[in-house]
């Protein structure tokens, strides 16, 4: 049987660009150009190396997002997932972790799964929490910030890198597994993959499609709200280390009060 | 380079520094998604390391490199079957643009690989040949040369001294070959010579005895990247090594013709990378109390490289076009070769003078790409090659001879 493999992915504006707020407080996706998150890129290709060593397997990848996320699923297709479902609703706009958990756990059912794939957080939002989030809602199990994940007998195992020591962990499948940003450098998506990724499936669904509550989602259901947000403040000059015999000694100082060593 | 700003509802888009034409209109989204590709692979994998191959002349992590653009796609990029990609001609020159933004020598491999070597076995060879030698190429696993220069021959190929006789069904390979690129690390090498029924060519394989390949150091150009001699004594081939699909200078040159089209997209790409580090350093250095971008001398500098730039890159999109309807010309080529290398070196050399000291060290790319740009100017026909190239079609009079 096949093994259907769900990658829940996030279309973020590019972090090289110059990146504002809109007036409500929600991200101002007309400001920059945006593309796939690069931490789920290193879940599509754990997704990706999941498939090649199965029998028989499936990539759906998922957004929920504006038209332009469109592009994040391309850019999965042409690095090699089978399909995508994009979620699209104007109800959306100012969704937070609750409702985005909410949409992803329908459209993942939607879509039919044995493992789901995510990243380990967005790199613009940076919550961390939506694949925890999204196992409760799915009542699955959640294997979550693996730098190593595989999957055979019916089960996913896989590798928890702490400060202190290293985790090898395991659930039945149906699961979701979080990977980090050290599981593994996610291809390049080959000329093939470009070519083919035009001709592979895009379902689009909106919020009616999945059962969804308009009032459940958007800026008004979120259970959170961002009262204010300023710009980080220029930084500041450096502290300048004169060495009279000490320099080392002060440099680890440094080094040990910021957290670095 | 930052990413492009979004158009408004209202009027034009804004201006934008790195496409003031707004060329990036022309793309599919495809086309953008292999230039995104090839773009980072060279961002990633050559520019981190390029400057210290090009101090020391070497290019230690070929083979690697091969195999990483066999596995994106870039080796024999337009070509189909085989293993190839099957890409447009305008995919694979937005291929060849990004690679030569990083290094010539990175585009030179690609380009011998794919534009000559396997472009002669795909176009000229038979079915066993292709696929004895097209799959492993394009997957980067076996490299390609292509061996038609000659020590005393270069704009005059038909003059080469390389002979290839018939012994029984077997032919016999005598002659020397220069200035070729990945000559050293090549498993099969692309040999013309000539034979009692005009030039031929030959698949080669470099493990055959009699086949040498000495690599060619002391050189102010190229330098990351791998140029040999090959040499050829007493090379005893089956008779099924012979091309069999041409006989006679049409096939080196059709291949060549092939190879000078991606170099009319890549010479704007050292040209880019050269140009963007000039733009950046006038913005940014200051004299005289202000940056110099502000100085009246470097805006006339900086406005005519973006013209020169700009109308190259839209050239070889047209040219481009032309190919992949198949409406191009071997003289459009010309036109194409001629102008973009020669405006991409003048724009690098002029780059290096807004960089002042600092354009001639190898932290900054415009000398490299410069230096690597005095080979593309006469390799593949020299600009006076390309002159009467285009002389002769204007004129309808030949000025090769007599």
């Amino acid at each position: 049987m096949s093994l259907r493999i769900v990658v829940a992915v996030k279309y973020v504006p590019d972090a090289t660009g110059d990146r504002h707020f809109a007036d409500d407080l929600t991200t101002d996706r007309d400001a920059v150009d945006g593309l796939l998150s690069e931490l789920d890129e290193y879940a599509v290709e754990q997704a990706l190396q999941i498939a090649e060593a199965a029998d028989d397997a499936e990539i759906t990848v998922l957004t929920v997002g504006p038209a332009d996320a469109k592009d994040a699923l391309r850019k999965a297709l042409s690095m090699g997932a089978d399909k995508a479902v994009h979620v699209e609703d104007d109800a959306l706009h100012g969704t937070d972790v609750m409702g985005t958990s909410l949409v992803l756990a329908k459209a993942i059912e939607h879509a039919g799964f044995d493992l789901v794939v995510t990243g380990m957080a967005s790199t613009d939002g940076t919550a961390g929490v939506v694949p925890a989030l999204l196992a409760e809602r799915l009542g699955i199990p959640q294997v979550t910030l693996l730098s190593e994940v595989a999957v055979s007998g019916g089960k996913v195992t896989g590798r928890r890198d702490g400060d202190a020591a290293s985790e090898q962990v395991e659930a039945s499948l149906p699961a979701l597994v979080s990977v980090t940003d050290q599981s593994g450098e996610a291809r390049y998506p080959s000329f093939k993959g470009i070519m083919a990724a035009k001709k592979k499936p895009v379902e689009a669904l909106d919020l009616s499609d999945l059962g969804i509550d308009a009032a459940d989602v958007g800026l008004a259901g979120a259970w959170t709200a961002v009262q204010e947000a300023a710009a980080r403040p220029a930084r500041s000059a450096g502290t300048i280390v004169k060495d009279e015999g000490e320099g080392g000694k002060q440099l680890a100082a440094f080094l040990a009060e910021h957290k670095f060593i | 380079m930052p990413p492009a700003a979004k158009a408004s509802p209202s009027g034009p888009p804004p201006f934008d520094p790195y496409d003031p034409l707004g060329l990036d209109d022309l793309l599919s989204d495809e086309d953008r998604a292999v230039r995104d590709t090839v773009r980072r692979w060279a961002a990633e994998r050559v520019l981190p390391h390029v400057a210290g191959w090009y101090e020391r002349g070497e290019l230690p992590v070929i083979r690697e490199l091969a195999r990483e653009l066999g596995a994106i796609g870039a080796l024999g990029m337009p070509l189909t079957g085989y293993g190839c990609a099957g890409a447009s001609a305008v995919q694979y020159g937005l291929a060849c643009l990004e690679l030569e933004a990083a290094d010539s020598g990175i585009r030179s491999l690609v380009s011998v690989q794919g534009s000559l070597a396997m472009y002669a076995i795909h176009r000229y060879g038979s079915e066993e040949q292709r696929q004895q030698w097209l799959p492993r190429m394009a997957a980067g696993e076996v490299i390609g040369c292509f061996g038609l220069t000659e020590p005393d021959h270069g704009s005059d190929p038909a003059a080469m001294r390389t002979r290839a006789r018939k012994d029984g069904s077997d032919w016999v390979l005598d002659g020397r070959k220069m200035w070729i690129t990945n000559g050293s690390v090549a498993g099969v090498a692309v040999v013309w010579a000539q034979t009692d029924e005009g030039i031929r060519g030959f698949a080669v394989p470099t493990d055959t005895p009699g086949f040498s390949a000495p690599e060619i150091h002391h050189k102010w150009s190229l330098r990351a990247s791998v140029t040999s001699e090959l040499v050829l004594d007493g090379v005893r081939l089956p008779a099924d090594a012979v091309l069999p699909g041409v006989s006679g200078l049409r096939g080196p040159l059709s291949c060549l013709s092939h190879a000078r089209y991606g170099i009319v997209w890549g010479a704007m790409g050292a040209a880019r990378a050269s140009f963007e580090a000039a733009l950046d350093y006038a913005r940014s250095r200051e004299q005289f109390g202000k940056p110099i971008g502000g100085f009246q001398l470097t805006q006339a500098k900086l406005a005519d490289m973006a013209v020169e730039l700009h109308k190259g890159i839209l050239l070889a999109h047209h040219l481009g076009r032309r190919m992949d309807a198949g409406r191009l010309r071997a003289e459009q080529i010309s036109f194409g070769k001629l102008n973009n290398v020669r405006e991409a070196i003048d724009i690098c050399r002029t780059a290096r003078t807004i960089l002042g000291a600092n354009g001639i060290s190898l932290e900054y790319p415009v000398m490299r790409h410069a230096t690597n740009l005095e080979s593309v100017l006469t390799y593949e026909g020299t600009v006076e090659m390309h002159q009467l190239v285009l002389g002769k079609a204007l004129t309808g009079l030949d000025a090769f001879r007599g």
